[in-house]
């Protein structure tokens, strides 16, 4: 049974409490201040609370002019909507005009399950980091996000991030949960092979990690949090010291953190890799975690995998 | 110097200055450039406060070029008020320049990157929300396109900037009734715009965009309607100030060639010594 809060709770939490240290702190939201849970923030600091009413691309605009006047502005909606429909907006206003802005996309992947690929959003770190200027950022449990979210405060430029909509199991503790942008954290060291996750998939990962020591096989488990500025040195050396690699992400196999791995491993130390995440298709219909089993995002996909690839 | 004279002036030597841009980068937006010069003047030379020695003065009022295409004649008044050297021109366009064919924030005195239509209004929006955070008196121009009317996003930074009641935001649209396919009114039919603005939460006043004195008196009026923002419909004649590129669609961003560019010329010289604007 978890007792966590959302990521997003303690993202909103946290934002509240720097808030009211820095009146140039702004949150702005189109309609969703419930499903962010922005409610106690909109209540206790109203003027640095814009509600746009559901309007995506408008709320990501004005934060790019109220970020040229100096503010500070969190744009807050679920992923689906801001990485899709307001795409032109970040690309233009916030990444190519190097606005600091922060996107934070919530209820993302496939969080919202059951409302169907209009509420999904599995394309949003492709394009996003596609984007020349702007960072992606999927942090995997609360005490990460809150290390995170004091983190952007103080980063000046364009980020986007992604966090789910459920309470997830805890991958660090709150005394011990590191986060620099960029930097990956290596969360369990092996020899064998490497899996990488990021966001929700961590956990996974990590699971797997166990599973693969009862088996005798070294996993390396790493939380690439950033994919954009990727990592590169722990993807490299990864792929050195243990040879084989595994990407779980809860995003298309396109496109994602497998091809931002990918990219670094076929030009600098080609080792066998394989790409877990959601096919090209429309996902199924379900809740989160029967989507991820349908499409073996789980750990016992993975050992098999990993079992495999050493055979 | 009579000052409105000298600010009829000063619009016909912008004309001819991004005219030579245009032709010399072999590209622009000949047709809304010019339409929108006498009230970048009125704006820039008179009612702005603005300080090119001091781009990011942080009380300075804000401009933004919604209708980012037709920057030539924004990048020609920047550099003569100073924001940087007039030299520069000569680069507009040309490779790893940051005159690039669409506003940039690398370039001095450019609030913010335009280009794609209908984005400018919101921006403008928040930047005229940031002042009011701030409690700062300035203002926040921006300057729309007709035919980027139908931008959905036009209407959603409209409704919020009525119901912010911004009264420090201004924007003024181009209505110079043409764009790239024609007439705006056979495209996608845009009046009645008073009427719309309006019922968004605007003032809204009618006004002759081409007569640099009654921008500048109407600019001055405002704010008109405490807690409300003011809309100008500005009517412009696209091309203006060159006989045969007067309301044509097609110099939307056609080019001059040597000999048309040499009879734009002439015809602006000749309105030049006269002391007025046609």
């Amino acid at each position: 049974m978890n007792i966590n809060i959302p990521c997003r709770k303690m993202f909103t939490n946290t934002l509240l409490e720097l808030a009211r240290k820095d009146s140039d702190i702004i949150a702005i939201t189109s309609d969703a201040r419930g499903s962010v849970t922005l409610e106690d923030f909109a209540i206790q600091l109203p003027q640095q609370f814009v509600e746009t009413g559901i309007a995506e691309q408008n709320e990501v605009s004005i934060a790019a002019g109220l970020a040229a006047c100096g503010k500070k502005p969190f744009v807050c909606a679920p992923a689906s909507f801001l990485s899709a429909r307001s795409l032109e907006q970040i690309k233009l206003d916030v990444a190519y005009a190097n606005t600091n802005v922060k996107i934070i996309g919530v209820s993302g992947g496939v969080s919202y399950g059951p409302l169907g690929s209009s509420h999904h959003s599995l394309q949003d770190i492709a394009v996003m980091r596609a984007i020349p200027g702007i960072y992606v950022i999927l942090p995997c449990d609360i005490h990460q996000t809150r290390k995170m979210t004091k983190a952007l405060v103080n980063y000046i430029g364009p980020v986007y991030i992604r966090m789910g909509r459920s309470a997830v199991p805890e991958v660090y503790t709150k005394i011990d949960a590191p986060f620099d942008i960029g930097k990956a954290n290596t969360i369990m060291e092996g020899k064998d092979i490497t899996i990488i996750g990021t966001g929700e998939t961590v956990k996974i990962a990590f699971e797997a990690g166990i599973l693969l020591k009862d088996k005798d096989i070294s996993a390396r488990i790493i939380d690439m949090h950033t994919i954009k500025p990727l990592d590169k040195e722990v993807i490299i050396k990864a792929a050195k010291e243990t040879g084989h690699i595994i990407t779980i992400e809860e995003h298309s196999i396109y496109g994602g953190l497998g091809a931002a791995v990918s990219e670094q491993i076929v030009q600098n130390f080609p080792v066998s890799m394989r790409i877990i995440g959601i096919p090209d298709e429309p996902a199924i219909t379900g809740t989160s975690p029967e989507i991820f089993k349908h499409y073996g995002l789980t750990a016992e996909n993975l050992v098999n995998i990993a079992v495999k690839m050493l055979d | 110097m009579d000052k409105i004279i000298f600010l009829k002036n000063k619009a016909i030597q912008i004309r001819k200055e991004l005219l030579q841009m245009i032709f010399n980068a072999n590209t622009g937006h000949t047709g809304g450039s010019l339409s929108s010069v006498d009230i970048l003047v009125a704006l820039y030379y008179e009612i702005m406060q603005i300080d090119p020695k001091n781009p990011k003065w942080k009380s300075r009022d804000r401009f933004v070029l919604s209708k980012g295409h037709s920057v030539e004649g924004y990048y020609t008044i920047l550099a003569d008020l100073g924001f940087f050297l007039k030299d520069e021109l000569k680069n507009y366009c040309k490779f790893n320049s940051r005159l690039i064919g669409h506003p940039s924030v690398k370039v001095p005195g450019v609030e913010m990157n335009t280009g794609a239509l209908g984005h400018g209004l919101s921006v403008a929006v928040g930047m005229a929300l940031a002042g009011k955070m701030d409690k700062k008196n300035y203002k926040v121009y921006v300057l729309m396109g007709d035919g980027e009317l139908a931008e959905g996003t036009i209407w959603e930074g409209a409704m919020a900037a009525g119901h912010y009641r911004l009264d420090n935001l201004i924007g003024i649209i181009d209505r110079n009734h043409l764009q790239i396919s024609g007439n705006t009114e056979n495209i996608m039919s845009l009046e009645n715009l008073k009427e719309k603005w309006k019922a968004f939460g605007w003032n809204v006043s009618i006004e002759d965009g081409n007569n640099i004195k009654k921008m500048i008196d109407i600019f001055k009026k405002i704010p008109i309607a405490k807690e409300k923002p003011h809309l100008i419909i500005a009517n412009t004649i696209k091309g203006k100030g060159v006989s045969f590129i007067e309301n044509e669609a097609k110099w939307h961003h056609k080019v001059l060639n040597q000999e048309q560019l040499e009879k734009a010329m002439k015809e602006l010289d000749f309105q030049l010594n006269k002391g007025f604007n046609i």
